[in-house]
């Protein structure tokens, strides 16, 4: 092996059922950087990490993984023989388990021997925690601790172990600004120390900010390997997309935002939820308006508040004019509301039902449970919408949940299409989904808007609302902070809401 | 070429079940082959009915059959089983006696008045089940398990200690054959539950639903389906499932005893459930995969009672069928072949890919 | 809710679940026990009556943490009632042919027939359920018929112990003085403890002592808090959830030992649904069914509160089965409602308690800038 290199996969494949996900892939990673690995959803790059960590179903088909240290091939079987050989991981979902301590958390599954030392356990916990800035008690039972806090614990386990690699695969997406600044300290410190660093993420300016070398995947292949100061942003969402950037170009030009209308969609008084903070809020027919503010902030209550997902405690609701109770989901569906949530895969997808199914539930829950949609009808309509929104599926009988992330999304957007309705809520439509699909999701939002649709689109990437929207509301601490419109629609302005007071 | 898909699909889902019934009926037909015939006897009272082995599996695995559907129901919604079905069984027949004794004769009328008596109370106790398990959030097991541990006693408690028995040529019609059709009624009744939840589910969407909740509930909930609702209304159809084979089992002896009524068939439920290629964690499931279950686990019992095995010693052989039964389901034995499958047509595996 | 506020948890860390639920169980226990030595006037206040309580139920008591241990991965075990009675059988049948004669050879083969079985039971559901990923209620319910149906095939009629040595076993008590009472007649009979008891009480403090500090057992923890965190974590999932069924099938076939030892014969009707009694020790001692919480310290008393319900109706003049069956019913019903309400009341909070750690984590930022 090489000196300076700490890892090196050559000529992986893997293929599952009718899909080859992993073809001839090489990846080189060295000693002390930050290599970040890009490419759009279903390029390979999970794939990859499963396949390096060793996750069952992902065992490679073909090639071979060197690691420094080590003798001939690498086994890698388990998650376990990957620590041993000092690949450490930390995804994107939290993996640890929610009723152990945090210390537990950090050593179990490290350790030799048949007893574990609680009191060791703790103490060097301690440590690490108050070295990493990390708000919690090495004590505590994990699942008393705020998803951020869980996800850092992850990273401080991952830190802790003495690894040659370190995978970080998308583990921004729960953590505010400040709490990346500190994971990309961390992640510095390590890189002096020497260990190599894979870093998986969609949000491009992190790439940039600290990655040494980025390697590029599509559609399972390899595209190349570049240091990053060779690399402007533009050409590797380009390598990335495989094509000329004047999709991205033209949602610029397009992205006039068309003036809102005149009739009122939905107006509320007062509206508050076990969850949020009683706000008042109104859209207007063919406006699309943004709640903004840090993860936290209350956006994401705020508008589960408007479609009754959460218990709704009090306020006045005006459709069109006409009072109206929206105490749960059911009732929003009715007065023509829909909403994609946050989370796709917690609150969006049947995963086990057909692309079909998922598209006609929500119609068929409006139409009634004695109202059977016919299976030809329902067929026609999931037809209609797979095409009409470029969804990637085998067949309309195809679980949902074995779709990539992005043609998840589309499925969703379709099923609430098909109900027609007149005030679309889109909370981040475009997280954890490929840069094509986002700007489709963009403009999408942007035709409907012109055909009358009220929308309220929600999104982490400021650009992407800045894009969109011609209203942006701004939350603080579970508040409505501010509101923008017209020239006041920048990046500045918002970020100035947004820090406030605190100025 | 969906459809073909589909069809397809649905049954690799019905592969094991239909293997271990031609199995058993292979079995069966080079052991002996007269197992299978089939013969115009005149019985007791005098009517001509079908006799032999093959009219007394479908005919005894009835009410496993009624109940294994409702079960079926239950354990997508819900993702766990109902452990209380024999229990509440129990009651519903106690309810049935008490309800006739109390109306004197046993008429037409009467028999329909108890039945309808006695399925009130049974959804009752379910209601109490499913409230449990839909608004209080308990497992399906823990929340059927006072039920279970105690349900025999409430029975005990309508009826006292006797065992009423019930003479009436209405009763021997519900329970053994009507006069002048050769088949036994409980199979018509089977036939009834089913032709009943094919045509619920045809005309509602109470499948998308049941599915929706048992998949993921959370996001059937914003989606406006009320998984609370769908909970309870599963439970609500298992208990007349339960009611009808209450009848049925109350009917076929023309007694009633509280011990013995349905007595372990909550487990034969949940096995018919798991032999038909139904998650017992909930979400798809398949209705003709559980009643096939439940005729294959007869079946089972009758050939080992035709090979004289010792009334007493089937449960052994029983499981022992029943451990290669769900090895051969199992998902890791299940992956292993079609990789295995897979592996020796790989240029066909490729196309499917593609299309 | 009041034992949060307690200074005691102020400064220590606050309940877990599992302690949480386990503390009720507790309370619960000693309330009822209390209550019985004041309102009834049936010797609970001799210590004898508690030891009776043991003797009489040391092999719910085993079984118990059987279940307990395998709930806390998330599976199931309905064999449990059906391993007793086998084993018994089996232990009975080989006590008084094997022709060794009443040395205390023959009682330790016969300790190693009964750990046999269990341990046979064990790996082959362990097996089943961990390698080949079959759903653990319709392993160990095929289980059950197995065990149930090798009893009868063994034996159909009771098989009374004739073994003199082991007969002797089963009139060996420990004899307590300090704990005894003064018979009227003025003579001292000393508390009584059944080597079955004892037994017992060792398998609650082996157990308890190895979920909490050795490694397998935070590991049964971990697997059951979260099968695929666990697996990330670098712990062999399947392996742990084999071990766990082999330790609950080895606990199964001790129970039937200890059995024995209680009532010498073997009996294919015996210990029937006692593996839903042990279902029900384990929840009312706060294991939940959906797995990662539960400690077998609650489950004991769980076993204990059952026994104290049976042995009040037994000697209050409701004395007949159907009393029992539904004072079970009701008794779980309560324990049921009980946790479902303090687990929801408790998630609620944690949303709050979100919060404050966000506020936690302003002062520390305040505090570091």
């Amino acid at each position: 092996m090489e000196d300076g290199i700490v890892l090196t996969m050559r000529g992986i494949c893997k293929s599952f059922p009718g899909v080859k996900a992993l073809n001839n892939v090489d990846f080189t990673l060295r000693k002390g950087e930050i290599h970040a690995l890009m490419g759009e959803n279903g390029a390979g790059k999970s794939t990859l990490i499963k396949v390096l960590t060793g996750v069952s179903d992902y065992i490679k088909d073909e090639g071979s993984i060197r690691i420094e240290g080590i003798e001939g091939e690498a086994k890698i079987h388990s998650p376990q023989q990957a620590q041993e050989v000092g690949i450490s991981t930390v995804y994107q979902e939290i993996t640890l388990c929610p009723n152990l301590t945090v210390a537990e958390n950090m050593f179990i599954g490290r350790t030799r021997g048949p007893l574990v030392h609680k009191k060791d356990y703790e103490k060097r916990a301690t440590e690490i925690l108050r070295d990493l800035g990390i708000p919690a008690r090495a004590s505590q039972e994990l699942s008393r601790c705020s998803l951020a806090v869980q996800q850092m614990v992850a990273i401080a386990r991952a830190v802790d172990m003495k690894c040659k690699v370190l995978i970080l695969d998308e583990p921004t997406s729960s953590l505010d600004d400040k709490e990346v600044e500190r994971l990309f300290e961390l992640m510095r410190d390590l890189k002096k120390k020497g260990v190599g660093i894979i870093f998986v993420t969609h949000f491009l300016e992190q790439v940039y900010a600290v990655s040494d070398r980025i390697t590029v995947l599509r559609n399972g292949e390899l595209v190349g390997e570049y240091l990053v100061e060779n690399l402007p942003q533009v050409e590797l969402v380009a390598k990335m997309m495989g094509k000329s950037l004047d999709d991205l170009a033209e949602l610029e030009r397009i992205g006039q935002k068309s003036g809102a209308g005149e009739e009122v969609v939905y107006e509320a008084e007062d509206i508050s939820s076990s969850e949020c903070r009683p706000f008042d809020f109104s859209i207007r027919a063919g406006e699309v308006n943004g709640f903004t503010g840090l993860l936290g902030s209350g956006r994401s209550e705020s508008v589960r508040a408007i479609f009754g997902a959460d218990r709704v405690t009090g306020g006045k609701v005006k459709v069109k004019g006409k009072p109206v109770h929206i105490t749960k989901p059911h009732d929003a569906m009715k007065n023509g509301i829909g909403y994609l949530p946050e989370d796709r895969k917690r609150d969006g997808i049947i995963a086990d039902l057909s692309v079909r199914e998922n598209i006609i539930l929500a119609l068929q829950v409006i139409k009634g449970m004695n109202r059977p949609i016919s299976r030809a009808k329902a067929e026609a309509f999931a037809d209609e919408y797979v095409k009409a929104l470029d969804i990637k599926t085998a067949s309309l009988d195809t679980p949902v949940g074995s779709l990539s992330g992005g043609n998840q999304q589309k499925v969703i957007l379709a099923r609430w299409l098909l109900t027609h309705p007149q005030y679309l809520i889109l909370d981040e439509p475009t997280r954890g989904i490929d840069v094509g699909t986002k700007t489709e999701i963009q403009k999408l939002v942007l035709k409907l808007a012109e055909e009358g649709m009220s929308i309220t689109f929600i999104s982490s990437e400021i650009e992407e609302m800045l894009r969109t929207c011609s209203r942006l509301i701004v939350m603080r601490d579970r508040k409505i902070v501010g509101e923008l419109t017209g020239d006041d629609l920048t990046q500045v302005q918002v970020m100035k809401t947004i820090a406030g007071g605190e100025q | 070429m969906n459809k073909k898909k589909n069809a397809a699909s649905g049954l690799r889902q019905l592969l094991i079940p239909l293997i271990a019934l031609g199995i058993l009926i292979v079995f069966n037909l080079i052991r002996d082959v007269s197992f299978f015939s089939v013969e115009m006897r005149v019985n007791n009272s005098g009517n001509v009915v079908l006799a032999g082995n093959l009219i007394s599996i479908i005919d005894t695995a009835s009410e496993l059959a009624i109940i294994a559907m409702g079960m079926t129901l239950v354990t997508a919604a819900c993702g766990g089983q109902d452990i209380s079905v024999g229990a509440v069984g129990a009651i519903s027949g106690a309810v049935l006696v008490k309800v006739l004794q109390a109306m004197g004769g046993i008429t037409a009328l009467s028999v329909v008045a108890a039945f309808a008596a006695a399925t009130a109370v049974t959804i009752l106790f379910k209601l109490f089940n499913g409230t449990l398990v839909a608004v209080f959030r308990i497992q399906p097991m823990i929340a059927t398990l006072i039920l279970f541990s105690c349900g025999r006693s409430i029975a005990y408690w309508i009826n006292g200690s006797a065992t009423p028995q019930l003479t009436s040529p209405i009763i021997d019609s519900i329970g053994k054959t009507i006069p002048g059709i050769p088949v036994p009624t409980p199979v018509f009744a089977v036939l009834l539950v089913a032709l009943l939840l094919v045509l619920i589910f045809k005309f509602t969407s109470l499948r998308l639903y049941t599915q929706s909740v048992g998949i993921n509930q959370g996001a059937a909930r914003l989606n406006g389906v009320n998984p609370t609702v769908v909970k309870l209304i599963s439970f609500v159809i298992l208990g007349v499932c339960v009611s009808v084979a209450a009848l049925i089992g109350v009917s076929r002896l023309g007694q009633l005893n509280h011990k013995t009524l349905l007595v372990d068939i909550e487990m034969d439920a949940i096995l018919a459930v798991a032999i038909g290629g139904n998650s017992l964690a909930g979400g798809k499931f398949k209705l003709i995969g559980s009643v096939m279950g439940a005729y294959i686990i007869q079946m089972l019992t009758t050939t080992l009672y035709a090979m004289n095995v010792n009334p007493v010693n089937i449960k052994a052989y029983k499981a022992i069928v029943i451990i290669i039964i769900v090895v051969a389901g199992s998902p890791v034995i299940k992956n292993a072949l079609t990789s295995l499958f897979k592996k020796r047509r790989p240029a066909k595996a490729q196309t499917e890919g593609v299309s | 809710m009041a034992k949060n506020k307690s200074p005691l948890t102020r400064t220590r860390e606050p309940l877990s679940n599992t302690q949480m639920l386990m503390f009720i169980s507790i309370g619960i226990f000693a309330a009822m026990y209390l209550a019985a030595i004041i309102f009834m006037d049936s010797g609970f206040e001799k210590p004898q009556m508690f030891f009776d309580l043991l003797n009489d139920n040391a092999a719910l008591i085993i079984i118990s943490c059987a279940l307990t241990i395998v709930m806390i991965t998330g599976g199931i075990n309905i064999s449990a009632g059906g391993v007793i009675s086998l084993t018994a059988m089996a232990c009975a049948l080989f006590l008084n042919n094997n022709g060794i004669g009443s040395s205390p050879l023959s009682i330790f083969l016969t300790l190693l027939l009964a750990l046999g079985i269990g341990l046979g039971f064990g790996v082959l559901q362990g097996f089943l359920v961990s390698y080949l990923e079959i759903q653990p209620f319709i392993v160990t319910l095929a289980g059950m018929f197995l065990a149930r149906g090798l009893t009868t095939i063994l034996s159909r009629d009771p098989v009374k112990v004739t073994h003199e040595g082991f007969l002797q076993l089963v009139q060996t008590k420990l004899k307590i003085n300090w704990l005894g009472y003064t018979a009227p007649n003025g003579a001292l009979i000393p508390a009584k403890v059944e080597i079955g008891a004892i037994v017992a009480v060792g398998v609650v403090v082996l157990m308890a002592l190895m979920l909490r500090f050795a490694r397998f057992g935070r590991n049964v923890y971990a697997v059951g808090g979260n099968r695929q965190s666990a697996l990330m974590l670098g712990i062999n999932v399947k392996r742990t959830v084999f071990w766990a069924y082999v330790i609950s099938g080895l606990l199964c076939g001790l129970a039937g030992f200890v059995f024995l030892i209680h009532k010498p014969a073997g009996n294919a009707s015996v210990a029937m649904r006692s593996e839903m009694d042990a279902i029900a020790a384990s929840i009312i001692g706060g294991t939940l069914l959906s797995g990662g919480v539960g400690n077998v310290v609650g489950t004991f008393f769980g076993a204990m509160i059952l026994a104290t319900i049976q042995k009040i109706i037994a000697l209050s003049p409701l004395n007949a089965s159907w009393w029992q069956d539904m004072a079970n019913g009701a008794m779980l019903s309560f324990f049921i409602l009980l946790q479902s309400v303090v687990l929801m009341r408790r998630n609620k909070k944690k949303d709050t308690k979100n919060d404050k750690n966000k506020d936690i984590a302003k002062e520390r930022g305040a505090e570091i800038t």
